[in-house]
């Protein structure tokens, strides 16, 4: 059973489409990227998934147990918090709000989960350091740890290696290639770098408003080759 | 000399050159060893002080000030924290203009009789409203506070678009509250004490009421804080982030904004209105020069809030300043301490 799936879901603000008649659906352990223009609706599907924005028709169905306070979700940053004062420990640990349902603090079990996210994503020797004195690879590794708080089975990352170095962005990919191939965590990134983003993942997306293309990477190389040799030229 | 100040105020090391941040450093201590010289020449005029604020304690009414003024700078600095991280300062300010504006709107309504009311209204109805009017003026605060919680909300959604240009929209509600104020006064009472206290804080304006509601205030504010504490953080750092997670933002940002509408009007008349909001702004900036965990912060905003109150009020006891200026002065002195120990730190 899928994790998501979307049926013909339309999207508009005031009038505007931004998102027209979508069907997709993310199974378990997939690594789905989703490209597209600017102002292709990616970044508005990515908010649909999360139930952010009610589509206008269509619909939106969590299965596989998933509900949609339980994907983690990688924003894109925001001025506002590079210069916020703020501990990773603390960023991490506010990764666990979606778990405490009636709780007013965190108990043991959110601390032992942000714990072991810092772990895996190698930031426990920053974990007293100021959020925001660290690199944009850590910054990005600590949002990363936290949205892992969030969820284990669906990770939604809307342009991550923005504003990364070339080495930063590659050391990225390869922790989001760790998570999806050692720890079965299903991934659906939107993305400008097609290269990097393209070599890990199992699915493509091309939004153009409405779906341009959908399925294995296989295909979308034969079917866009011509017209990938073409942009690069 | 304009870069030089704006390096000095802003606290971004990152980039700057070691020659720049030795200057700055400079700069700073320089600015604080005036500050303690001045205060060794005048060590004996600050001993008398204290005596004289050993008797000014004794009075009733300068206990209640304390006491609520104490209660309001802690709440306060609390949200401030949270209006400081969002851009949210200038709602503070915002409101305390409205607050300004409704305050002498209401005390104007004092001067509404029943015959000065349109003739052709029944007159047990004139006699109803001027009654109203009448209330009103006398007990200006429940009036004030619902004016001011309206606005709250308003200029919350204001902001919150991002199309409307929250910040020249505050902007123009602030200031055309003020001008409506300022219209009203000079047309009934003329400016006189008590609107002289209203804008720039009076200790003598706390009465026993506005002790229990900034002990009612105090209350709420602090066991809010403490139990959202968690998801409070969560929406100050990312909204989005929490959004998606499943946290209800917009009520967290509407609790934030009524929270700061009940402080602003509480603490207007002690700081004046156009001195409250510096009481919101202060303590979490200078907390942040010195500390970058979001827990410290906080609780440093809460102590500095409350320390630089009782100093700033013995100031203005002794020299007889309105209360808020002292306040401010005080502030601004522990603003610049901070970021000289910020700047030395490197």
């Amino acid at each position: 059973m899928s994790l998501i799936a979307m049926r013909d879901v339309t999207i508009a603000f005031e009038g505007v489409v931004a998102v027209e008649r979508v069907s997709f659906q993310i199974d378990p352990g997939d690594y789905l990227v989703i490209v597209g223009e600017n102002g292709s609706g990616k970044s508005t599907l990515i908010r649909a998934m999360l139930g952010l924005v009610r589509p206008r028709s269509g619909s939106v169905v969590y299965g596989d147990g998933l509900t949609k306070e339980r994907i983690g979700y990688l924003p894109q940053q925001t001025a506002a918090q590079r210069g916020f004062p703020a501990s990773v420990e603390e960023v991490v640990l506010s990764g666990c709000v979606n778990r405490m349902g009636r709780r007013w603090f965190y108990n043991r079990a959110d601390r032992a989960k942000a714990d072991a996210n810092m772990a895996l994503l190698d930031v426990t020797r920053l974990r007293k350091k100021a959020y925001r004195t660290l690199s944009g690879g850590q910054q990005q590794r600590t949002l990363l740890a936290r949205a892992l708080c969030a969820t284990d089975a669906l990770l939604l990352l809307d342009e991550p290696v923005t504003g990364l170095d070339p080495a930063a962005a590659s050391e990225f990919y390869a922790v989001i290639r760790n998570l999806n191939r050692e720890h079965g965590v299903a991934v659906a990134m939107v993305s400008h770098d097609l290269g990097g983003a393209m070599r890990d993942a199992n699915k493509v997306l091309v939004m153009n408003r409405g779906v341009d293309f959908f399925g294995d990477v296989e295909a979308y190389r034969e079917a866009f080759a011509e017209r990938m040799v073409t942009r690069r030229g | 000399m304009g870069d030089l100040l704006q390096r000095c105020l802003s606290g971004r090391n990152d980039g700057e050159s070691k020659g720049h941040r030795r200057t700055r450093a400079v700069v700073l201590w320089a600015l604080l060893a005036l500050m303690v010289i001045w205060a060794l020449f005048n060590l004996r005029a600050i001993g008398a002080a204290f005596a004289e604020f050993g008797v000014y304690l004794g009075y009733k009414f300068i206990q209640r000030a304390l006491l609520a003024g104490a209660l309001v700078s802690l709440c306060a600095s609390l949200l401030g924290v949270t209006l400081v991280l969002k851009h949210y300062s200038m709602i503070g300010d915002g409101l305390s203009h409205v607050g300004f504006g409704s305050l002498t709107i209401a005390m104007a309504l004092g001067f509404v009789t029943a015959d000065s009311l349109p003739a052709f209204l029944p007159a047990s109805l004139r006699g109803g409203i001027a009654g109203l009017c009448r209330g009103i003026a006398a007990n200006p605060l429940p009036f004030t506070l619902v004016v001011v919680v309206i606005c709250a909300f308003l200029l919350l959604r204001l902001s919150e678009r991002s199309s409307m240009r929250g910040d020249s929209a505050i902007a123009l509600i602030s200031t055309s509250a003020l001008a409506a104020g300022v219209i009203v006064t000079s047309m009934t009472s003329g400016m006189n004490v008590d609107v002289y206290n209203y804008m720039f804080g009076s200790i003598l304006a706390m009465r026993a009421s506005d002790v229990y509601v900034s002990l009612a205030l105090s209350a709420v504010v602090l066991v809010l804080f403490v139990l959202f504490y968690p998801r409070i953080f969560a929406v100050t750092f990312d909204e989005a982030f929490a959004r998606a997670t499943g946290v209800n933002a917009s009520a967290f940002n509407m609790l934030i904004a009524f929270l700061t509408a009940l402080t602003v009007v509480v603490g207007m008349r002690m700081m004046g209105t156009l001195l409250i909001s510096s009481l919101i702004i202060f303590p979490a900036l200078s907390s942040m020069r010195l500390f970058s965990r979001f827990k410290a912060v906080t609780i440093c905003s809460a102590i500095v809030s409350v320390a630089c109150f009782a100093v700033g009020m013995l100031l203005s006891c002794v020299y007889s300043l309105p209360t808020g200026a002292g306040i401010v002065a005080v502030n601004l002195f522990v603003f610049i301490l901070f970021s000289a120990i910020a700047a030395a730190r490197g």
